[in-house]
């Protein structure tokens, strides 16, 4: 047992940003636009650091995918408790093609280098709304997976993990080394605070790239176009149900 | 050094703010004067930079010695102006003070303080509650936002002036009673312990304020000594083992007053002169804990807004003070109190741009979306009108907050009159900008859900305190008098040896002749400026021109006396602040068109606009304080007032007779 917990911490455009396409409809605009770390990520740091204060695990290791911005992602999970971060060095055309595969690679990859006994990820990406990374993880490393998790206790070798189903909760135990991902109501993420920012500043980031990992970054998947949602037309009023009705035929509705 | 200053410029402090005959009458009283304020020796809270240096235009005493200490040539702008020069070391190019790892450690900070402050503060709430939410005050406390500037190894972020005034930036924009608590606290509370604190008191202070688990509190005012700091009955006296103070006295109106464990506290102390030997009143700083014994605070005091903030009376009753709770040398704490408000001013400006910001966002989405007559109201020209000038006021208002952090951050010691201007300017463009929110929003602004009217009671009182700005204007004249006055004493001076000094007053005749017949007298910003902006660099420069001339012709026509006219002097600080203005939105836009940033053509409309409405108030000014007509106005402003006065209110009678 390492008593280690990697959590994965992605940089996403933040979630009170107006989301515009670029023009070419090649993907959306981020230049200048504010980012932020998914939130559902913030609430799988929150829950590593906490099982490190409940003195569960020893270490939390965050890890980002990314440009050299993905550091400031890192330095907020260090803010909010983390020990220490891992960036994994992707850039250009990579960057752009990186999915749920690519990253789950480099997550397996870690965690075998730094014998995590947990992975806790974000259910999704408030981006790419993949939720898969999670799932393929803990496939490509062949461990059991806790997803959806509204509740986690360490429990020995094993974890319990309280899962958020279609109707109702439900309830595994499953061994570890696992695979966590953290639903919204597993709990409320901590503020980072100004003095634990300032405190973070001496933590290690350290920098890897995918190729040291001994990776193959390539995407099967290519993005046709990107579109605005549609523009919802305004509608019109009519003084009668006969015409409601002879409008509805007009328009074949009826 | 500074107290010898402060005794030798009383006669101007004790004039500005009552005007005795006796003390405004030059050398023949230069000795009166001299005794009288022995136990006045602080004209002000307000008027305090006033009298770091003695006024040219003052006492005998006065002249003597500056004419040994005529320092370097000043690098404030604002100095030089008064003398219709212009220094442009402070305000280009537009300053830029932080290294790459502040800059980064500052980025860092302000998504989590802007998170705070939009999910877990309410402002409306603190508002009707009057008081902080606990669990928000938790939160604050846990953020570090006690600590800003308290150094890291003291438990605090240590945090430069441009970096704090970026935060308090954001606190600003959302809840100015959070602000206020916070400002209380360490702009005003604890700052007298960093500035003036001796290794040992902060140890021992530091740590706990930093972290919030103690609250501080500035205690200057009392129940008759508001703008008049001078007449402070607060005592402090020593025993006479030398151990401790004896504090007794009452304090009102003391931000945090009722939260605070510790307390910077002014009070007489009666020294010994020592060259006449004679006992006098010196007012001494303090650091006084609630837990002495003796300290008690009032009730919270009931008030139009900054609810959310403690104001309480404190009243100190026998408490005995360790001497080693003095702050700064005994008898010095006038320049205590003084330094600790210079200090503090920019971030009231900043803080004011935040919440200028806040409430033209407010009036904007308001006129984007609301419809009358069968368009947006966006597109009427008096709306426009009005969002135009918000704009530009919450530009002004930003642009002197960060050049006067930035000056302050890169050592400059020379920003009284910058940071006074900062202080009448953001209170009062606030003011204006958020009346034309509620303005623009019509009755839905008038409205509490709207939470622009809180603004508005919250700000109130940003004209008022620290320093109300009557008296900074005062402060603002008469600090730029002073060094004219001395530019021009050592030219008379020259006058009495022509031959010696030909080369000198060929260079002030030229100047001089040139300025009456209207033409430049070379002052120029060409080269400084972006040459897109040369039209506004010129209007200023013209400005500073002639501003320069007034300055000069009120000296000669008033000399000492000037320091009376007060319908004068806030005319002289009017032209002042709009000059100010001028120089710093053309040191930014500048910048903004130099680094070809998206919005550089947005910020030259700014400029350009700015300084052709500027430029037109300053000239209109220069008239009225040049014309005889002025002269007939004021006379008639002063009876129109004592006629009111002498009848307890207004005198015309009704005009249905009853």
């Amino acid at each position: 047992m390492s008593g280690r917990v990697l959590v994965g911490v992605k940089r996403v455009i933040d979630y009170a940003v107006k989301i515009r396409v670029k023009p070419d409809n090649t993907g959306v605009v981020t230049d200048g636009v504010k980012h932020s770390m998914n939130p559902f990520c913030e609430i799988a740091v929150e829950e590593a650091v906490k099982l490190k204060e409940k003195k569960f695990i020893k270490e939390v290791v965050a890890v980002s995918c990314g440009p050299q911005q993905a550091q400031e992602t890192i330095r907020t999970a260090l803010a909010m408790g983390a020990d220490r971060g891992i960036h994994v060095e992707v850039t250009g055309k990579d960057y752009e093609a990186m999915g749920p595969l690519q990253v789950s690679k480099i997550m397996a990859a870690l965690a075998k280098k730094e014998d995590a006994q947990l992975i806790i990820l974000g259910k999704q990406a408030i981006d790419d709304d993949c939720n898969q990374t999670g799932q393929m993880t803990a496939a490509l490393l062949d461990w059991p997976q806790g997803t959806f998790a509204s509740e986690v206790s360490l429990e020995g070798d094993k974890v319990k993990v309280v899962r958020e189903i279609d109707g109702g909760l439900e309830t595994i135990r499953i061994n570890t080394p696992a695979v966590l991902t953290a639903d919204l109501r597993l709990n409320t993420p901590r503020y980072a605070t100004l003095p634990n920012i300032m405190k973070a500043k001496k933590k290690k980031i350290a920098k890897v790239n995918p190729a040291d990992l001994g990776l193959d970054m390539t995407s099967r998947l290519e993005v046709v176009r990107v579109d605005e949602p549609p523009q919802r037309l305004a509608g019109v009023k009519v003084e009668t149900v006969e015409d409601l009705v002879s409008k509805l035929r007009e328009q074949g509705t009826l | 050094m500074l107290l010898r200053k402060v005794s030798r410029s009383s006669a101007l402090c004790g004039s500005i703010l009552r005007m005795p005959p006796v003390l405004s009458g030059g050398q023949r009283h230069a000795g009166a004067v001299i005794a009288v304020q022995n136990n006045r020796l602080y004209a002000s809270q307000a008027a305090e930079a006033v009298v770091e240096k003695e006024a040219a235009v003052g006492s005998e005493t006065a002249t003597k010695v500056k004419n040994t200490t005529v320092a370097a040539e000043s690098k404030s702008y604002a100095v030089n102006i008064f003398k219709g020069q212009i220094a442009t070391a402070q305000v280009f190019p537009y300053p830029a003070v932080m290294n790459e790892e502040q800059e980064q450690f500052l980025r860092e900070l302000v998504g989590p303080v802007n998170k705070f402050f939009l999910e877990v503060n309410d402002a409306a709430k603190n508002d009707a509650l009057e008081k902080v939410e606990d669990h928000t005050m938790e939160g604050l406390k846990e953020m570090g936002a006690f600590g800003l500037q308290v150094p890291a190894d003291l438990g605090g972020l240590g945090l430069s002036n441009t970096q704090y005034a970026r935060l308090v930036e954001i606190v600003g924009t959302y809840d100015l009673g959070v602000g206020i608590t916070l400002g209380a606290h360490q702009s005003i509370g604890f700052k007298g312990i960093l500035l003036f604190g001796n290794p040992a008191q902060k140890e021992k202070y530091l740590p706990k304020l930093a972290t919030g688990e103690t609250i501080a509190a500035f205690c200057l005012t009392e129940p008759a000594s508001g703008s008049d700091a001078a007449s402070i009955k607060t005592t402090a006296v020593q025993s006479p083992c030398g151990q401790y103070f004896t504090l007794n006295g009452s304090k009102i109106w003391i931000s945090n007053g009722g939260l605070a464990e510790i307390f910077t506290v002014f009070a007489k102390t009666p020294m010994k002169d020592p060259k006449t030997g004679e006992m006098k009143d010196k007012i001494s700083a303090f650091v006084v804990e609630r837990s002495f014994g003796g300290v008690t605070s009032g009730p919270p005091e009931k008030k139009m807004g900054i609810k959310a903030s403690n104001t309480a009376e404190v009243y100190f009753d026998n408490v005995r003070v360790p001497a080693d709770c003095l702050l700064g040398e005994l008898g010095e704490g006038f320049k205590v109190a003084m330094n600790i408000l210079n200090n503090g001013r920019f971030g009231m400006a900043a803080a004011l741009s935040g919440t200028m910001k806040g409430v033209i966002s407010k009036a904007v989405d308001h006129a984007a979306n609301r419809t009358q007559f069968g368009s947006k109201i966006h597109n009427y020209g008096v709306i426009q009108e009005k969002v135009a000038r918000m704009t530009m006021l919450q530009y002004v208002t930003e642009a002197m907050a960060y050049m006067i952090s930035g000056n302050m951050d890169s050592g400059a010691k020379e920003f009284q009159i910058e940071a006074a201007i900062s202080k009448i300017f953001a209170s009062e463009a606030a003011w204006t900008v958020t009346d034309e929110c509620v303005q623009v929003m019509g009755g839905m602004g008038y409205m509490k859900d709207a939470g622009v009217e809180r603004v508005m009671r919250d700000l109130r009182i940003f004209r008022i305190f620290e320093g109300t700005n009557d008296i900074l204007r005062l402060f603002v004249a008469l600090n730029g008098f002073q060094n004219a006055g001395n530019q021009l004493k050592s030219l008379q001076k020259a006058l009495k040896n022509p031959i010696g000094n030909a080369g000198l007053l060929a260079g002030e005749l030229t100047r001089r002749a040139k300025r009456k017949a209207g033409l430049s007298t070379g002052l120029t910003l060409q080269g400084t400026v972006h040459p897109e902006l040369a039209h506004s660099g010129e209007l200023t420069t013209k400005a500073i021109e002639q501003f320069g001339a007034i300055t000069e012709e009120l000296l000669i026509k008033h000399g000492k006396k000037i320091i009376d006219e007060q319908f004068v002097l806030s005319r002289v600080a009017d032209c002042a602040i709009d000059l100010y203005a001028m120089v710093v939105v053309l040191s930014r836009a500048s910048r903004s068109l130099s680094q070809g940033s998206a919005s550089a053509q947005h910020e030259k409309m700014l400029c350009e606009t700015w300084c052709v409405e500027a430029h037109e108030r300053i000239m209109r000014n220069i008239k009225s304080l040049s014309s005889g007509e002025s002269k007939h106005l004021f006379r008639n402003l002063r009876a129109i007032s004592a006629a009111v006065v002498e009848n307890g209110g207004v005198v015309a009678p009704h005009p249905l007779g009853f």
